[in-house]
């Protein structure tokens, strides 16, 4: 990488960081010196590597282990953090580091905003709101998630074809980074799936600030049969990328939360997008055959 | 958890023994309430073991096929079941009876009458691994975490597979049986050519006929035990080994290195616990065989484990090891099951890599299933491996359906059998593209190869799963 590169780079992060005019200046002057006293010719190539790219499926670290390969078979089954070893009394520094990151993802996942522009023009949805103005209120006032804003109401009103067999809509929930991971792939294997079985669906869309919840007004607002909401679900520190379909036959507000059906562990190491696209297809032909759902439902 | 119970039958015809077993195989969701369901085999029980008879022949040469099926009607009396209550299972013939010229329509008059989806199979591979299991190597060799070979020694065939911590390495099978030298009134009435040869090749003179000397036949077995041995490494290979594969096939890998042994058929008895008395009380060799790999110096550089089965293992394999069940995110359609003997058309890995050459390799070899110009029914299998988003899975069908054009185009259903658990979505993909006019069967989680034949049964598990037999149907020549 050579200065220019650098100085572009210090200066979009500094206009991210909304950092301006004379500051700014000031900064890259500073980094400008820096570089041609010499500091720069110091910069070393190659990468640090990613603590995150671990599977940490295959990570043991124990010294000297009694069962080391036993333990390695077991620890394969599932992305736990057991047998990492220790330095001390404390964690060694790459499993610390790894659970930082992985702090830090969930983190991301729940305070950032789906990109608007991806929710729009790659996946084709049309954005409404709950009566959360910001991701504060949506984290504070969980009542306020499962309520349309007016205008949601009257975008639904204009936009969505009434009375559909099946409603299918996205809300960001607790993961943006869900959204983005699996939506993709599982929206359009679900409406492929639907398809295949010959099931009539509404005009989907998506809704920021959403709780589960929101769906039970929808499916009142719209008059769906089945009402199936793809929803990002809170991060943990195995995968920040899990989304959940809460699916519920004839839906309306102040219904028993028994009612949901719910397909959980929706990521690329869980269940994966498109085959969990295709199994809620068939968990709502079922739905809709049956007439019920949540409890009342055996799949 | 709901918990399923499926039914499953065995049935052994052997060189020397025909048996049958009836066994419960327990199939239980393992996934929680708000997963996608795992449905699994989760315990194997045997239920009734049938008598061990003699295979009843007509000739040298032909198996008694009216006899064979009155010994089955009698035992599925007498343990009361009706073929109806069968939801799997396999008709297995094994070792030299499977030589004989009527192998192939006795398996298919059995399987018949058998229950509705009871599969014939047959091909030393499989009997190796059936073997194998039914004594519990695979087991043994992954509770004591070493490399486990079981020789299930038959009147016919040995048998050999090799187990590395539960994860089968290598089977071979070999001309070497406790029958294939026959004893009757003090006197040798039949012996192998390949046996006659080996012992000509030792200056052991052996002549039908000849009287049946102990001291002469046990130097005999001794050769072969060495043989069994050199098959599993424990001695260097010698210029007759070779020619004792049966089919001209070839011996297990020499890595990873064998160390521990079961034993298992009708042989086995005579190793694990050798009795006292005639030599020759079964008419055969099998006896002076059993003493002589016991004694003999190169197994006892390994150890010996005790099979869970000995004479029963193949019968007990084929009752309990050959079901698997499907992926449990799969597309069907109902009035097309169950079918059998469905050979597959197996997309090889370098062809898979590009779609291109994944159609063409289904295009070319769909040319050997069309024997009078006249389409088969195949089943087209591939691992699907990587090929996981929504948009991979597309092109993934448009490239099967423009290969497989012919089998679209013919009455029979497409059947598609995938490893990567993409089965519901890839199906629903084929099925939208085909407009609904044709019916599609993919399902996934099953792993086969080249020249296997697959049996799908009617849906279990809530409609969840296919139970599903991956077979060879290669007999011996």
């Amino acid at each position: 990488m050579d200065q220019k590169d650098l100085k572009a780079i210090i200066e979009q992060v500094l206009s991210e960081m909304h950092i301006t005019g004379d500051t700014a200046k000031a900064a890259t002057a500073a980094v400008q010196e820096a570089c041609t006293s010499g500091t720069c010719s110091q910069i070393e190539e190659g990468c640090i590597p990613d603590v995150t790219e671990v599977d940490i499926r295959t990570q043991y670290l124990v010294k000297n282990p009694e069962h080391g390969e036993e333990y390695a078979e077991l620890k394969a089954h599932a992305p736990c953090r057991l047998g990492i070893g220790k330095a001390g009394a404390r964690y060694k520094t790459t499993p610390q580091l790894q659970f930082r990151a992985a702090h830090s993802a969930a983190q991301d996942a729940v305070f950032n905003d789906v990109d608007h522009d991806f929710v729009e023009k790659e996946m084709g949805l049309f954005i409404v709101q709950t009566q959360c103005d910001s991701k504060d209120v949506y984290l504070t006032r969980p009542d306020l998630g499962r309520k349309l804003s007016p205008e949601a109401v009257q975008t639904l009103k204009e936009r969505c074809k009434k009375s559909p067999t099946v409603q299918i809509y996205v809300a960001d929930g607790l993961s943006s980074a869900a959204v983005a991971a699996n939506i993709p792939d599982l929206l359009p294997a679900l409406l492929q799936g639907l398809q295949s079985y010959k099931i009539d669906v509404g005009t989907p869309f998506f809704v920021k600030y959403g709780r589960v919840g929101v769906m039970d007004e929808i499916s009142e607002l719209l008059d769906a049969e089945v009402t199936c909401t793809l929803i990002g679900e809170r991060p943990g520190l195995i995968t920040a990328e899990s989304m959940s379909a809460y699916i519920a036959y004839r839906a309306t507000v102040g219904m028993p939360e028994a009612r949901r059906t719910v397909l959980s562990n929706i990521h690329r190491n869980g269940t994966i997008p498109s085959e969990a696209g295709a199994h809620i297809a068939e968990i709502i032909k079922i739905m809709l055959e049956k007439k019920a759902s949540g409890t009342d439902l055996k799949l | 958890m709901m918990q399923e119970i499926v039914r499953s039958v065995g049935i052994d015809i052997g060189t020397s023994t025909t048996q049958l077993v009836f066994s419960r195989l327990v199939v239980e969701n393992l996934a929680g309430n708000y997963a996608v369901p795992r449905i699994s085999i989760v315990e194997k029980e045997v239920i009734y073991r049938s008598k061990i008879y003699f295979t009843p022949l007509r000739s040298p040469t032909e198996i008694d096929t009216e006899k064979v099926k009155e010994i089955v009607r009698g035992e599925y009396a007498a343990a009361g079941i009706r073929p109806e209550d069968l939801q799997t299972g396999a008709v297995i013939i094994t070792g030299d009876t499977a030589r004989k010229q009527n192998a192939n329509q006795v398996l298919e008059a059995l399987s018949d009458m058998a229950g509705d989806f009871v599969v014939a199979t047959a091909g030393p591979d499989l009997e190796s691994v059936l073997s194998a299991r039914g004594a519990g190597a695979d087991v043994i060799s992954e509770e004591h975490r070493t490399t486990v070979a079981n020789i299930d020694i038959g009147g016919g065939t040995s048998n050999i597979a090799l187990y590395e911590k539960g994860t089968l390495r290598g089977v071979s099978c070999l001309d070497i049986g406790g029958r294939l030298i026959k004893v009757e009134q003090g006197r040798i009435s039949w012996i192998f050519p390949k046996i006659h040869a080996l012992a000509q090749k030792h200056g052991i003179a052996l002549e039908v006929g000849d009287p049946a000397k102990e001291q002469t036949l046990y130097e005999l077995c001794t050769i072969m035990a060495g043989h069994l041995a050199q098959a599993l490494g424990l001695l260097p290979k010698d210029g007759d080994h070779v020619g004792l594969y049966t089919n001209d096939g070839s011996p297990i890998p020499t890595e990873p290195a064998v160390r521990g042994v079961t034993f298992s058929g009708g042989v086995a008895d005579c190793v694990y616990d050798p009795e006292p008395g005639d030599v020759f009380r079964y008419g055969d060799i099998g006896v002076l065989l059993g003493r002589a790999i016991r004694n003999h110096a190169a197994f006892q550089t390994v150890e010996l484990f005790r099979a869970a089965e000995t004479i029963r293992a193949t019968v007990v394999g084929a009752g309990t090891h050959t079901t698997e069940v499907s992926g449990s995110t799969i597309t069907y359609e109902k009035d097309r099951l169950p079918i059998k003997n469905i050979p597959i058309l197996r997309v090889s890995e370098d062809d898979e890599a590009h779609l291109d050459t994944l159609s063409a390799s289904i295009r070319t070899q769909m040319a050997m299933y069309r024997p009078e110009g006249v389409t088969e029914q195949v089943a087209i299998a591939l691992s699907g491996a990587g090929r996981t988003s929504f948009q991979a899975v597309q092109q993934l069908a448009d490239a099967i359906l423009d290969g497989g054009r012919e089998v679209v185009d013919s009455s029979h259903p497409l059947i598609v059998v995938v490893e990567n658990d993409i089965g519901k979505v890839l199906g629903n993909a084929m099925k939208v593209k085909l407009e609904h006019k044709k019916d599609v069967i993919c399902i996934d989680g099953i792993r086969t190869r080249s020249g296997d034949y697959i049996d799908i049964g009617a849906p279990i598990a809530g409609g969840h799963v296919v139970p599903v037999v991956i077979k060879t149907l290669i007999f011996n020549s």
